[in-house]
């Protein structure tokens, strides 16, 4: 059972031309795939429809092998609580929470995830402190310290420890590289790699930036698999 | 997290415009329930002006001006009472007590009360308190004199001062009793009726000093009757102007008020001044209800304040509640957090109000008891300052709908990324 399979997914927003047209779209269950798209490519409403906040005009999309067009708006919530971490391009996190308690955050949404972390025996807390250890952020004072104090880069790994905790099956980043320079940017894509093994969660990676493609599994560009823009360039 | 703790850590987070317009709106509440807690006391104080009286009889005259001059010391009686038609209705059954007065001089402003000592055995008023000593005692001499605390306080008097009174009530009277001074006996305590603005002396030392007074003019020299000769002679007053009853039964205050008013020698009135004094405060409480729109119209304008403070702050947290939703928030829980918001605002608020109101209340309320003699109660909230409360929260929480409403519609359109 693929992860994510899209077919035949049409979606404009009212009656204008399709913003997105992807006739076929498979990711298999531990696969770690690079989206290709720049800007305009569709990417954002790609995100919607996966996060399940857009419902497609005509298509289907399937997310591990839920059509999530036939969930309510109130069911797809739910179904994005429980199985998918997202990570964002920068200010991503809740500026008024500690570090820990915005790792945690999506466990008082989600209680599958909750649960996953107990069956591991670790409270909420020891499970954050042991996903940042791994992403390398050990230093017990700036765990309690206020988001807005840390540089780009640590931000950027506790949103990844956000998006992994309680293991969701489906990891999306959404440039979340941009704001590093080029060394941060292959060692934090490593460290996300291995949580994700370790999670067992699979990674649809989204950016403009091809220099990070060597390092995939898999490699797709949104304007050869979005027909809507395939002849802008 | 719970969505409470949520919005408790987000408020933190905006610190200074969360704690103003928390301290607006209590600022609000504090007036409004001070508002309130004033009116009452100051209702209950104006109509307990007299407590313990169940008539006041006078010459026949409307009710509110008979209130007026025996009670408050206002205006002008129509006529007098004779002393012996006082003496035959004072001697009724049903009568326990009675307190003559007399009125007619002054001294600086203030009225002179002609009365007997009963005065200060029977008078009450306010939760049934009697006229207290602040020094000196009730007038034993003939030319004794006891002052009203507002009196002493303002004119600077001690006990032992002479003082002379004048004749008729304007300040800047004309003739003066000055054959015939008078000396401070007692200075009473604050007691927040008109009794604190009038000095009071004997029937007889009314009488005395218009003994030799003819037609309502000062006597020629030569008629004039001195301090020392007019002891010798026969002092029993012809007249009083009012004067108040105590019975022995409530139950019998129609049957008296209807024996005064159909007494055919002379022409009287009795009234409740319970009633009477109900019936003035229509007159003169439409103040309070002035305060009170006020009041409210204020707590009005911090709640719409309150509701621009979110609305304003809405726009700059958009990417926060995105974030939520990215990380598993349903929009529901986006409009719960902000209407718990609004919440939080009204109970910090009202909280805050009630404990400004009861910290003034301590504060102010022995500087009341003592200059103005107004007894304010700090007593635990009642039914009135409880259900207002709720209404305060509740109005809070249902302005909050509407920027919750608001981020529900926008964390809907927004999705989860948004690029501000």
């Amino acid at each position: 059972m693929p992860v994510i399979d899209l077919s035949n997914v049409i979606f404009g927003w009212g009656s204008a031309k399709p913003v997105l047209d992807i006739p076929e779209l498979v990711v298999r269950r531990g696969e770690k795939v690079f989206i290709r798209g720049p800007s305009g490519s569709g990417k954002t409403t790609l995100l919607g429809l996966l996060g399940g906040v857009l419902t497609p005009s005509a298509g289907h999309v399937r997310v591990l092998g839920t059509e999530l067009n036939s969930l309510t708006a109130v069911q797809r919530d739910h179904f994005r609580a429980r199985h998918v971490g997202f990570i964002f391009q920068m200010f991503n996190l809740i500026p008024y929470l500690s570090v820990l308690d915005n790792v945690t955050l999506p466990l008082s949404f989600a209680s599958d995830r909750l649960l996953a972390v107990q069956h591991s025996g670790r409270s909420p807390q020891e499970e954050a402190r042991r996903l940042l250890g791994h992403l390398g952020l050990t230093d017990p004072t700036l765990l309690e310290r206020p988001v807005t104090g840390l540089s780009i880069g640590q931000q950027q790994r506790v949103a990844s420890a956000r998006a992994l905790i309680g293991s969701p099956e489906l990891v999306i980043a959404d440039e979340p590289t941009s704001a590093l320079d080029f060394d941060t940017r292959s060692a934090f894509i490593q460290l996300l790699f291995s949580e994700c093994e370790a999670a067992g969660s699979t990674l649809l990676f989204v950016s403009h930036d091809r220099s990070l493609e060597s390092l995939f599994d898999r490699c797709l560009s949104l304007q050869d698999i979005n027909r809507a823009v395939g002849e802008v360039h | 997290m719970s969505i409470l703790n949520l919005a408790l850590k987000s408020l933190n987070n905006r610190k200074t415009t969360a704690l103003l317009t928390i301290f607006s709106i209590a600022v609000s509440v504090a007036l409004l329930l001070g508002v309130e807690r004033l009116r009452v006391e100051a209702r209950n104080s104006f109509t307990s002006t007299v407590s313990g009286t169940d008539l006041v009889v006078g010459a026949r005259s409307s009710p509110l001006n008979l209130l007026l001059y025996s009670v408050f010391h206002m205006g002008n009686a129509t006529n007098n009472v004779t002393w012996q038609t006082y003496q035959e209705l004072a001697d009724n059954d049903a009568v326990a007590w009675t307190i003559p007065i007399a009125l007619g001089d002054s001294h600086r402003g203030y009225r002179v009360i002609g009365t007997s000592g009963d005065m200060f055995t029977h008078y009450r008023y306010g939760d049934d308190q009697t006229l207290s000593f602040k020094s000196g005692e009730p007038f034993s001499d003939l030319f004794d004199v006891v002052l009203g605390s507002e009196v002493a306080a303002t004119l600077g008097y001690d006990l032992g001062q002479k003082i002379v009174l004048s004749h008729g009530l304007e300040s800047a009277a004309l003739q003066q009793h000055d054959d015939k001074p008078f000396q401070v006996a007692g200075i009473l305590e604050p007691t927040g009726t008109p009794m604190d603005r009038a000095l009071m002396i004997s029937l007889e030392g009314i009488e005395a000093l218009h003994i030799d007074w003819v037609n309502g003019a000062a006597p020629r020299p030569m008629l004039a009757v001195s301090a020392e000769k007019v002891r010798q002679m026969s002092l029993e007053p012809s007249s009083i102007t009012a004067y108040f009853v105590g019975l022995k039964s409530r139950i019998a205050a129609f049957r008296y008020q209807r024996a005064v008013n159909d007494y055919a020698p002379e022409a009287l009135t009795a009234i409740l001044p319970g009633v009477a004094l109900g019936e003035l405060w229509q007159l003169v409480g439409s103040a309070e209800k002035a305060l009170q729109v006020i009041s409210v119209m204020v707590l009005v304008a911090c709640l719409v304040g309150m509701l621009t403070t979110i609305l304003t702050s809405l726009n700059e947290r958009r990417r926060e509640m995105s974030i939520l939703r990215s990380v598993g928030a349903r929009p529901w829980h986006i409009f719960a957090l902000m209407i718990t918001e609004s919440m939080i605002y009204g109970v910090a608020g009202t909280a805050l109000g009630f404990a400004i109101l009861y910290g003034l209340l301590f504060a102010i309320q022995p500087v009341l008891q003592t200059s103005l003699g107004l007894h304010i109660a700090v007593a635990l909230p009642g039914t009135f300052e409880l259900v207002l409360a709720l209404v305060i929260i509740g109005c809070a929480t249902v302005l909050g709908a509407i920027p919750a409403w608001r981020a529900y519609r926008n964390s809907l359109s927004d999705g989860l990324t948004v690029r501000l």
